[in-house]
């Protein structure tokens, strides 16, 4: 799952804006597979941690309630250009992923 | 489904003014024609500017415009110009790359789709792709969804402002191509008995059921599409197969005669609008 | 690569930063920040004020004007909306977004940490028409905001 995670994070003035883009399915549980008929199993990132200077800034919860290909965008004060801003998704069935960017 | 009947006979209802349908596909020569939908649409959609026809139904509804702007702020496919990146430096098996059949240069949207004189048809994009790999060995890929889209994004991505410029070389088999796509838009079909024109030309702006139907002028230019409906890239033709699956009409081969065809006279119709794809869509 | 040319016109955002990290295997490394186990119970509720007081800890809340929702009146295609909840409210811990009429209306939490600011965007599905509902906690107590989402199915469009 490498590289599932596109993270964009600017400063302007003393706030920090974090867009992030996750690649992933995003199955509530509940959807049928046009082709089986069968349902498809719920695969959903259910928790996103967000860490800046390695403090968390912010801890998500997620239902398959959210779009497929997930976007998350926050913010938060406290952080200088070039600090790290770190973003990890967990799912349902144990996959993770993470990815580090660069404030600019 | 009844649904969808009762308001697709609503339009039929509408739509009984027809501009341009009745008249033979040859009658006209590509330039008058350019000139006539030009001067349709611009009288149908005043003061909006001609590039802005690239952003298909979001150049006329406002509404849904918000959702789309929020979108591509951060738009779904761009993981996907990433893996379509990467595709483009990958070497084939014998060394070579895409590079080697796109004159070293990703950025090929303005010079497709376009006549071959040699071949006797017209190649488009994707066309292209398939011929690079085929004559390096490697095998082509389907040409709806999934890689051939990805290559297609980047493709699009490293042309984006490229103007579309389409010509009809003087040729009778191109233009006989020309005349065919533009019969094919004309045509009505399906159950349904509705042509391309009539939901995108003269019921353009309206509404469909649920949906608000774009104009034609422009339609070439936003390819691929990441449609949140798909939930991933899709290329023209595929939505080419839905349209025409709509109306309850056969769809046809993705890249056949009569898709490239219709690509050919549905983007000459779009000239001088930018190149703008990879878009996200509803 | 560089994207930062060719994004659309009225974006004025830049291309996804560099990332500088590596992807982490599959579940390899649990992020310490983890503490919380998922609230199961917050997202399988079949109603609002259920899993409100599965998450927040209690239903009760009041209508705020100081949370501001942004949403269209008319969604595109339920299966992404662009939903961002902002507040100028002082002191705020956590903040749960809703769709009213799904199934099991939970579809996020936000708990914010040091610096972090009231405002959060996300794409969420919608099932139907309905509101979508903000809940603000902030100083121990709960506000709210909702603004409705007019949600027609995309059925016709290939
Ligand atoms: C019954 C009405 C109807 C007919 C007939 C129809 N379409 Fe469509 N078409 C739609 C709807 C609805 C959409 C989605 C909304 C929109 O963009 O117009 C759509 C979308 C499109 C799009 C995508 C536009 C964009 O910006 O994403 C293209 C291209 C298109 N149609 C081409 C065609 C072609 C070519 C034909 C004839 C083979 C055709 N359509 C026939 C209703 C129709």
């Amino acid at each position: 799952m490498a590289n599932s995670i596109k993270i964009r994070a600017k400063i302007k003035g003393d706030t920090t804006e974090v867009k992030c883009l996750m690649t992933h399915p995003m199955e509530t549980g509940l959807r049928k597979d046009s082709k089986t008929g069968k349902l498809v199993p719920a695969h959903f990132i259910n928790e996103v941690i967000a860490e800046a200077g390695g403090k968390p800034v912010m801890t998500a919860e997620w239902s398959g309630g959210i779009s497929k290909n997930p976007y998350l965008s926050f913010s938060f004060t406290g952080a200088a250009k070039g600090d790290e801003v770190k973003i990890t998704w967990k799912d349902n069935q144990g996959g993770s992923d993470s990815e580090t960017a660069k404030i600019s | 489904m009844k649904m969808t009947q009762l308001a697709l006979t609503a339009i039929c209802a509408i739509s009984a003014t027809v501009v341009m349908a009745d008249k033979k596909a040859t009658d006209t020569s590509p330039a008058e024609d350019l000139k006539v939908y030009r001067d349709y649409f611009n009288k149908r959609f005043p003061g909006i500017p001609l590039n802005e026809f690239g952003n298909g139904v979001y150049a006329i509804d406002k509404v849904s415009r918000d959702s789309w702007e929020a979108i591509e702020e951060f738009p779904p496919y761009e993981p996907m110009i990433e893996a379509g990146e990467a595709m483009w430096n990958k070497p084939f098996a014998n060394g070579k790359s895409f590079a080697s059949c796109f004159g070293n240069s990703p950025a090929q949207r303005k010079n497709y789709p376009h006549w071959d004189a040699k071949r006797k048809m017209v190649v488009t994009m994707e066309l292209a792709i398939n011929d690079c790999l085929e004559a390096n060995g490697e095998k082509p890929l389907g040409y709806n969804k999934g890689k051939i889209a990805d290559l297609a994004a980047y493709m699009a991505y490293q042309s984006r402002g490229q103007k579309i410029d389409v010509q009809i070389p003087n040729d009778p088999d191109a233009l006989a191509a020309y005349n065919d796509g533009k019969a094919f838009y004309f045509a009505r079909r399906g159950q349904l008995n509705f042509s391309c024109a009539s939901c995108h030309m003269e019921s353009a702006g309206m509404h469909v059921r649920t949906d608000t139907l774009s104009p034609a002028l422009g339609h070439a230019s936003g390819w691929p599409v990441y449609r949140s409906k798909w939930g991933e890239l899709g290329t023209l033709h595929r939505r080419f197969g839905g349209c025409n699956e709509q109306v309850r009409a056969k769809k046809f081969k993705p890249q056949g005669k009569e898709y490239r065809n219709l690509e050919y006279f549905l983007a000459h119709m779009s000239n001088g609008i930018e190149y703008n794809g990879p878009s996200s869509r509803k | 690569m560089t994207m930062n040319t060719k994004r659309r016109v009225f974006l004025k955002g830049s291309m996804a930063a560099g990332s500088v990290g590596v992807a982490i295997g599959a579940g390899l490394l649990a992020p310490q920040a983890v503490i919380a186990a998922w609230n199961e119970k917050a997202f399988q509720a079949k109603s609002v004020d259920d899993a409100l007081t599965a998450t927040m800890g209690a239903a009760a809340n009041t209508a705020s004007d100081a949370i501001k929702i942004k949403a269209p009146d008319i969604a595109e295609n339920g299966a992404v909306v662009p939903v961002s909840v902002s507040t100028d409210m002082s002191g705020v811990e956590s903040i749960a977004l809703l769709a009213e009429g799904n199934n099991t209306p939970l579809v996020a939490t936000f708990m914010l940490g040091a610096g972090a600011i009231p405002d959060v965007s996300t794409r969420i599905k919608m099932g139907k028409t309905s509101d979508v509902i903000a809940v603000v906690k902030a100083g121990g107590k709960l506000h709210s905001a909702r603004k409705s989402v007019k949600v027609t199915i995309g059925g016709c469009g290939g």
